[in-house]
């Protein structure tokens, strides 16, 4: 069973590596994007940055700046023109599987019930999916859709919708969590909801998380750190440690320290001319 | 929902009772001879007395039809994977196809005659490549409809590519498959009309071109009639199917 398998190994790399290893390396990454006509873009810029095994990682920037470009890197979905990364001390050269991905569009199968959509992920990767039927009705419950195993993606609203992606891509208890701005189609009721399931999943999970968003105080909100990158090419301008007790409930954002973050960040994108 | 289906069905059957009560009225009044537009009774009066040879007639053109709608599946879904999964077979594909398509197909209708004689083939053979082509765009268009974040999504997962075509690809594309099916049951009835009229001795086109030359207009129009119902059915039952093996689609579709 490789099911089981890669449960195990994911737990016995939770054991030997402890929280303060660098799980994901990316060792001076840069991607170039050329154009038919000959023109080329550089999207990523010698991005170097460590990510420690369980940490909850943001990538904020403005539209265009290469973050979605270097979550896909990292997955190995995209060759990176310069650089490598790591991932449990592995180079990453093809797509890496152990692994969940949401992506802002939620990517639902409209053809297969809830339950289908989120053990499609062990279909896909050729695996028996009955075995693993409790653990998705019980992940299922988890993020509040308990009822609706059954229902087509099109009987659901957006926020229900993002949350079975979430479960097909926590079905199988992966080390990392890639998450490409997954909240940002949602109203702003729903993404807060959403943002507090994600903290507490991740608490009891303890998964590493690279978040994209260009939400700031999004970042702020989840992270443990934040990594703001800069307009094209996309480099690092500054890596924030946030220092907030956990678990944080939405109102820390109303305290000094949330906002004296925000505003770190807000400022940096004024100095890049991101916000005028 | 069951209240708003019966109001359905009574509205459609009133406004078909409504055209026939026209065309009836329209016949009487202006008194037309029944050569040019006999008047709904007389058609149906035809229709039961030529009823034996209707069916019979009819049997030869559904078989016909049948045939080569099923070729154009056959043919033009396997054609239309070749062409999405490699460039290569693309570019080598594609043209002649096209090409081919540009020809009417009624014009090629003799020339099936001298090459299949009078038999059932020629028709076939019309009703194949005239419905085959929507079938090929449509499955195309479908098997391309595809999220690229999807099939990231999927590799991300360690999925081979056949399992990707399998699994995502291939059901994602079948509305629009069955788009194409729609399109293809229709103009497959025109197709074994059309060799029917060029060459035969059996089927409705036939007997179409019978009672016209022996000016018998009742049983012409209770020709039409029949075909009228057989393509509906058709239609209907290629819809049938649709709804059996993608009611997610189906159900998606009308609540929209």
């Amino acid at each position: 069973m490789r099911g089981e398998g890669s449960v195990a190994r994911a737990e016995a790399h939770r054991q030997r590596s402890g929280a303060a290893a660098n799980f994901i390396e990316v060792g001076g990454v840069s991607k170039v994007y050329s154009a038919r006509d000959g023109n080329s873009t550089l999207a990523v810029e010698n991005v170097t940055l460590d990510i420690r095994s369980g940490e909850f990682v943001s990538l904020v920037g403005q539209s265009g700046c290469g973050k979605s470009t270097l979550l896909s890197i990292i997955a190995g979905l995209i060759e990176p023109t310069q650089g490598q990364i790591r991932i449990d001390g592995q180079v990453v050269t093809r797509p890496y599987t152990n692994i969940g991905i949401v992506f802002q569009s939620d990517l639902l199968l409209d053809w297969r019930s809830v339950l289908g959509n989120v053990l499609f992920q062990f279909e896909m990767r050729g695996e028996d999916p009955r075995p693993f039927e409790k653990r998705a009705r019980s992940l299922v419950a988890s993020v509040g859709l308990d009822g609706f195993e059954k229902k087509h993606p099109f009987e659901l609203s957006g926020g229900m919708r993002q949350r079975v992606s979430l479960c097909r891509a926590l079905v199988h208890d992966p080390p990392l969590l890639l998450m490409d701005e997954p909240f940002g189609a949602l109203d702003a009721l729903t993404r807060e909801q959403l943002q507090v399931d994600l903290q507490r999943i991740w608490q009891q999970s303890r998964k590493t998380v690279v978040f994209v968003t260009h939400s700031i105080a999004e970042a702020v909100f989840l992270s443990d750190r934040v990594v703001v990158m800069t307009p094209r090419p996309g480099r690092i301008r500054e890596v924030l440690a946030i220092d907030l007790p956990r678990p944080r409930d939405l109102d820390v954002r109303e305290s000094q320290a949330f906002n004296q973050y925000v505003r770190r960040v807000s400022r940096l994108f004024q100095e890049m001319g991101v916000i005028r | 929902m069951t209240r708003q289906k019966a109001r359905d069905y009574l509205l459609s059957t009133i406004s078909i009772l409504l055209v026939l009560a026209v065309w009836e009225a329209g016949v009487r009044l202006f008194r037309l001879p029944i050569h040019l537009v006999p008047s709904p009774a007389l058609v149906l009066a035809a229709t039961i007395e030529h009823w034996p040879s209707l069916l019979s007639q009819s049997v030869w053109t559904i078989m016909a039809m049948l045939a080569g709608f099923l070729t154009a599946i056959v043919v033009a879904i396997p054609l239309a994977m070749l062409i999405v999964v490699s460039p290569v077979l693309e570019r080598l594909i594609y043209p002649p196809m096209v090409a081919t398509q540009s020809i009417p197909k009624i014009a090629l209708a003799p020339l099936f005659i001298v090459w299949f004689g009078f038999g059932m083939t020629p028709k076939v053979a019309v009703a194949f490549l005239i419905a085959f082509f929507p079938v090929v765009v449509d499955t195309i268009v479908g098997l391309r409809s595809i999220d690229p974040a999807m099939i990231q999504l999927a590799r991300s997962m360690g999925a081979p590519p056949h399992r990707i075509f399998l699994k995502l690809r291939f059901p994602n594309a079948l509305p629009s498959v069955f788009g194409g099916l729609k399109v293809a049951s229709a103009l497959a009835v025109v197709g074994t009309l059309t060799g029917e009229f060029i060459g035969s001795d059996r089927g409705l086109g036939y007997l179409l071109l019978q009672a016209t030359g022996m000016l018998q207009t009742p049983l012409l129009f209770a020709t039409l009639v029949t075909l009228s119902l057989l393509a509906m059915a058709f239609f209907f039952l290629v819809e049938g199917v649709e709804r059996l093996l993608i009611p997610w689609h189906v159900s998606q579709r009308h609540q929209r």
